[in-house]
């Protein structure tokens, strides 16, 4: 018998007005013991309600519909109230996204993680308080011995993902249930959270059920998958046979819109004839930060002399983790967050430093796309209106020029002319992103700012976003600094890359340089922590040099020599830490900031 | 799609025809109020109506003195005095033998005129000062905020007794009073919405557009703060006609002869030992009033903010 | 860091006070005409007046005037009451004889009402959050929205009605005078203090109700659920741990509320309190008198403010517990 049977699901939304939305129907599966199941699914495929109908829980304002979801033989959904609690915790954990939230704030970790254990009579408190300490250590978690002692909020991020994998583990279930737990990661932390879940996963015995939209953690990870959409199974089979071989047309357009690992090979040089006019746009040792000290000086330095050009016509892909300074960079661009020490320069003549003393004209041409279309749409304006304001106030027009225009938008980012009249709560995610480009283009911009805009999408909405991008820049000549945390992206879109980190330029150059040696080692790291869409990738990952030394770390902006020299493999104490790294020149328009010389890093490249 | 649509995508961009983007949110639900705002509407538009015509429909003048004896019972009255002095008070009389639904239907205008007037005179000082401190920068917030806490830092009472012990109490000065009483509670709620908006990404897209303060506030500013604070207005009124009241039943409030219902219990306080219905009839009246725009602003806010979660375990 | 946030906490409270007392004295100082004036009434000749004003020092600038008072208040020094009105017995008593008593009363009263209403209604708030959408908590919830929407005096009005005038059971008049035993004193003060009670239930635990709620709707709650936690152990452990800050804070601010709340009540049960005095003092515009009442009343809500906002940094485990 299989450990979970899935059974015919039916869960519904039930609204205040009685109307019901169906959101799981009819899912069959089955886990068996000692496997991890994969749920993949992108949002609203009811992939989170589903594997939380194990544990016999819907989310407020959902209930069960029909089915059963048995659990070693016992019907979850009408077992009495009291054996389901007595079931949660002991036989089936729950690992949640965002494990900042999930842990109480005013209760010590070592409470909250042996709790379950406790109350369920698998373990008394000292017994439970030694297990706590060993997963600690299994989980490769600092000062194990202290640990349960501390507040949730003293640890860092990534070290609560992997405590909440204690918390579930402790009581010793036979199912754990894991929702999405690295996708709020940057990617260094998320291979070093997936290794420890694996890892224990595999040491405990435990079955699981992992829920994702992310392909590629899947295949690390997997034993089966069950791929959803809209609340039904689409395919499912083992990790193996679903992604190299998928059959359903769906789970094609989910492998098809994962970015393939960057690569050399990408990209558009700039040509000659570019380079001899001047850049469309260029920031030459920007200084930027937040916030002023009582002496006028700035409190927090987010950027460091930075230099970048942007070439006209070409994408400047601007990486680096979350805190490296990227998105200021571009508010440095945009004149929202003025610098306070370096230029920006448009065509070659210098910007003022913020938005209200520079032209018209000037901010015309640098348009500023943000991450996220939610909020960066007024709920309160219809698309016409939003789409239409840029074209009256920068270019005059009123009246059915500008109507004529803004349906032209539309069919630019590939919208039909009806979204004119609604709001911007009627469309779904990709489709709002679509408007926040338009708007940005109705200035008739030369450079587009273009702040994560993929980031807060399903992948292949995603895609198809960066395909509409790609298609923008070959139809309007329009020159683009693309800003991502996702390497693949970048790579996928970018000509020329700019590695920021703790707001400094790192490397820089043509992608194709980029992405091949000699790299900078912090370049080296980001490339290789890239997930990779097939089994065994991760093991031979984490057995690298570069990753031992740089994962699981935080970034730390310093004011004196190199900022990544706690994370380098390279590091030579006594001058990386005491200086700030030379530029090296590797090429025409490629550059490395690093202490060791150009033929060092070459070897390292390469082993 | 349209079919121009289709035209321009390029090849390989996989326009959705099967598989769909599934839709962000489930579409709006219309406002829809539970019967118990149903009846509250209906009450709150009944003393609306009694505020316009009034004087046409009221049996007596609120001043007229009546009957020659003080709180009669409910029902028909004649004079023990003169033959023949008859009248009908649906209510009884007061402790001046003046006709009590004539009061009540009187001081209705009085009421609820004086703390709408307060009520609007708060949102106008409140709000402005409210969005200038949003908007302002730093330091022009720092400074209306500080004073600001200062004062909503001394009871309102308090501060309506010192004001009317140094000036005395006509109804335009209770309106500013009150008016500025209460601009102080409209001033943090508007700064906290206008704040908000203040930091969203598509106020910084305007700014970064280069529009200008003007522009912002009124398009992207003013439109999404209207909502809460057309339900906030209803709550501020609530607590002005309570404020009012209850200056007027400490006789600092409005002054006879004018009628006001806060200020009718307090004269009849002493009818409650004869059963007269004078002081109770204006405690309804306002007890009806307020509740009933308490339970429209309760289904209003429940509606916007959701309701709570139903099941627990 | 918490340190740090009490004192700079300390420092807006001791800066709101002097607002305050400015506010307060500022008061005076819009009359038109002077103490003086008001003092003497028809009788003033320009000699006289001048006498009066050089006796009370009415001669000297504001500023100066304002430091003297602000002094004097500091050391309960409170002057002279300017008229003579009812139940003071003639102008000219000292302010702190006519208050002394008088406060005495007042605090009786609240701390009864305080003892009385602040663990019944959190209590109270605490059951309705526990059964969210049950008969109980949509009778306690339609209660309590009915009663925080009336004003005192209706709460007041009504309770004489039926206690006093229908059953005859309690006196509507309270006063402080010739009792025989506590349970005499008690009985003379329960409409008063079963007013307040009143209001100060509806409010306290609408808010300590909303405060558990906000609690239990935090995804950590949602954990412990699926912890198999009991629903007695998540209350107790889970969700009043975090909420006991704003609990705290709430109770603080409704005892900050109840300073004007007796205003009303004693008026209304002519209660010889410090309230009863300040609005009889206000109705015959004796400054002196108003100002001290009004400086007494509002340092106790600038305090008892304070303190909420000092209870709920202590109460912050973030702030508690520094990395």
């Amino acid at each position: 018998m299989a450990l979970l049977e899935v059974d015919d699901l039916h869960i519904e939304a039930r609204s205040e007005q009685g109307e019901v939305l169906p959101i799981v129907k009819g899912v069959s599966f089955e886990v068996q013991r000692g496997e991890v199941m994969a749920l993949i699914g992108e949002s609203g495929s009811g992939k989170t309600t589903i594997a939380l109908s194990s544990l016999g829980y819907t989310k407020p304002g959902l209930e069960f519909a029909g089915g059963e979801v048995r659990l070693d033989g016992r019907d979850v959904i009408t077992m009495p109230s009291l054996e389901r609690r007595d079931m949660r915790g002991r036989k089936v954990a729950y690992l949640a996204q965002s494990a900042a939230a999930t842990f109480n704030p005013a209760l010590t970790i070592g409470e909250q993680v042996t709790e379950s254990a406790v109350l369920h009579g698998i373990l008394n408190q000292e017994e439970a308080n030694r297990r706590a300490e060993e997963l600690y250590r299994t989980l490769e978690l600092p000062d194990p011995d202290r640990l349960g002692r501390r507040y949730p909020h003293q640890v860092s991020g990534g070290q609560l993902q992997r405590l909440m994998a204690a918390m579930a583990l402790c009581g010793k279930p036979d199912l754990l249930v894991l929702d999405e737990p690295t996708t709020a990661l940057d990617v260094t932390t998320q291979i070093e959270v997936l290794k420890a879940f694996k890892r224990v996963i595999k040491e405990e015995g435990s079955a699981a059920i992992y829920v994702t939209h992310d392909l590629s953690v899947v295949a690390q990870i997997a034993d089966h998958i069950v791929v959803l959409y809209a609340g039904e199974v689409q395919e499912m089979g083992t990790a193996d046979d679903v992604i190299s071989r998928p059959t359903h047309d769906y789970t094609r357009r989910l492998m098809a819109a994962v970015r393939p690992p960057p690569a050399a090979g990408q990209g558009d040089a700039a040509s000659e004839e570019h380079l001899r006019d001047s850049p469309a746009l260029e920031t030459r040792k920007v200084n930027a930060g937040y916030g002023r000290k009582l002496d006028g000086s700035v409190a927090m330095k987010v950027l460091f002399d930075i230099d970048v050009s942007i070439e006209r016509g070409q994408v400047v892909g601007v990486i680096g983790e979350s805190g490296c300074g990227k998105s200021t960079l571009a508010r440095v661009m945009a004149g929202l967050t003025p610098a306070f020490a370096g230029d920006v320069l448009l065509d070659g003549s210098r910007l003022a430093a913020s938005v209200p003393e520079r032209e018209r004209d000037e901010l015309r041409k640098v348009q500023f796309v943000f991450q996220m279309a939610d909020t960066a749409l007024n709920p309160k304006q219809r698309i016409d209106e939003i789409i239409g304001r840029p074209i009256e106030f920068y270019l005059g027009l009123k009246g059915e020029a500008k109507r004529k225009r803004v349906l032209d938008l539309l069919d630019m980012v590939e919208l039909p002319y009806e979204f004119a009249g609604r709001y911007p709560e009627e469309l779904s995610g990709g489709q709002k992103q679509r408007v926040n480009l338009a708007r940005a283009l109705a200035a008739d911009p030369e450079v587009l700012l273009c702040d994560e805009v993929t980031s807060a999408l399903d992948t292949i909405v995603g895609a198809n976003v960066i395909q509409l991008l790609r298609s923008l820049k070959d139809r309007t000549g329009v020159s683009f600094v693309f800003i991502s945390h996702d390497l693949s992206t970048v790579a996928s879109f970018a000509d020329e890359i700019v590695v920021l980190y703790a707001g400094r330029v790192v490397e820089k150059g043509p992608v194709d340089e980029v992405l091949s040696p000699p790299f900078h080692p912090y370049t080296r790291l980001l490339i290789s922590s890239v997930p990779e869409l097939r089994v065994g990738w991760m093991e031979e990952m984490l057995a690298t040099s570069t990753a031992q030394a740089g994962i699981d770390r935080v970034v730390q902006i310093t004011e004196v020599g190199c900022p990544y020299y706690d994370r380098c493999p390279l590091a030579v104490p006594g001058t990386c830490n005491e200086h700030t790294a030379p530029e090296r020149r590797i090429a025409e328009r490629h550059f490395i900031e690093c202490h060791r010389e150009i033929e060092e890093l070459v070897r390292f490249s390469h082993n | 799609m349209t079919e121009s649509v289709a035209k321009v995508a390029a090849p390989g961009t996989v326009v959705g025809t099967q598989f769909e983007e599934l839709p962000d949110a489930p579409p709006k639900r219309k406002l829809k109020f539970t019967p118990v705002g149903k009846v509250a509407i209906s009450i709150v538009c009944f003393w609306l109506v009694i505020v316009v015509i009034g004087p046409w429909i009221s049996p007596y003048h609120e001043a007229d003195l009546i009957a020659d004896d003080s709180f009669t019972p409910s029902g028909e009255y004649c004079s023990e005095w003169e033959e023949g002095m008859c009248s009908f008070h649906v209510l009884g009389t007061d402790y001046l033998g003046r006709d009590v639904l004539s009061r009540i239907i009187y001081g209705a205008r009085t009421t609820i005129g004086v703390s709408f007037a307060a009520t609007v005179l708060a949102y106008i000082i409140g709000v402005i000062f409210g969005i200038a401190a949003a908007v302002g920068g730093s330091k022009l917030d720092m400074g209306l905020s500080r004073v600001n806490d200062a004062f909503i830092s001394i009871p309102h009472i308090m501060m309506g007794l010192v004001i009317i012990a140094a000036v005395g109490s006509t109804i335009p000065i209770l309106i500013v009073t009150a008016g500025c009483i209460y601009a102080t509670t409209v001033f943090r709620i508007s700064r906290a919405l206008a704040l908000d908006v203040m930091v969203s990404d598509f106020v910084e897209s305007a700014r970064a557009r280069g529009e200008g303060l003007w522009w912002i506030i009124r398009r992207e500013i003013l439109p999404n703060i209207a909502m809460p604070l057309a339900t906030d207005f209803g709550l501020r009124l609530v607590f002005i006609i309570l404020f009012i009241s209850s200056l007027s039943f400490l006789g600092l409030g409005v002054q006879p002869p004018d009628s006001d219902w806060g200020s009718m219990v307090k004269e009849n306080l002493q009818g409650l030992v004869y059963g007269s219905l004078s002081p109770i009839a204006p405690a309804i009246a306002i007890a009806t009033l307020t509740i009933s725009i308490n339970l429209i602003v309760d289904d209003v806010s429940a509606h916007a903010g959701g309701r709570l979660a139903k099941r627990m375990l | 860091m918490m340190f740090r946030m009490i004192m700079r906490r300390l420092g807006i409270g001791v800066v709101t006070l002097w607002v305050v007392s400015l506010l307060m004295f500022a008061g005076t100082e819009i009359l038109p005409g002077d103490v003086a004036e008001i003092m003497l009434g028809q009788e003033a000749t320009p000699e006289s007046l001048a006498a009066l004003r050089g006796k009370l020092g009415l001669d000297k600038p504001a500023a100066l005037r304002y430091l003297e008072w602000l002094g004097d208040m500091a050391t309960f020094d409170l002057g002279l009451s300017l008229a003579g009105h009812s139940g003071t017995g003639g102008g000219g008593a000292t302010i702190e004889v006519l208050i002394g008593a008088r406060l005495q009363n007042t605090l009786l009263l609240s701390s009864i009402v305080a003892a009385i209403s602040v663990p019944l209604s959190v209590t109270l708030g605490l059951l309705a959050a526990m059964f969210p959408t049950s008969l109980y908590d949509r009778t306690v919830t339609f209660t309590t929205l009915c009663l925080v929407a009336v004003p005192e005096f209706f709460i007041a009005t009504m309770l004489v009605l039926i206690l006093a005038v229908q059953l005859q059971w309690l006196p509507s008049i309270a006063t402080m005078t010739d009792f025989e035993s506590v349970w005499d004193m008690l009985r003379s003060l329960s409409l008063p203090i079963l007013t307040l009670c009143f209001v100060l239930l509806a409010q306290m635990s609408r808010m300590t109700r909303a405060a558990v709620l906000n609690v239990m709707s935090s995804p950590y709650i949602e954990m412990a659920i699926l912890k198999g936690v009991p629903r007695r152990r998540i209350i107790l452990r889970h969700a009043l741990f975090n909420a006991i800050g704003p609990i705290v804070n709430i109770i603080a601010l409704n005892l900050a509320y109840l300073v004007s709340g007796v205003v009303i009540v004693e008026v209304i049960f002519a209660f010889p309190g410090l309230a009863k005095l300040m609005v009889d003092g206000v109705q015959v515009r004796d400054m002196p008198l108003v100002q001290a009442c009004g400086m007494i009343f509002c340092a106790t809500y600038v305090v008892l403010i304070l303190i909420s906002d000092i209870a709920s940094i202590v109460s912050n485990p973030r702030l508690r517990h520094p990395k």
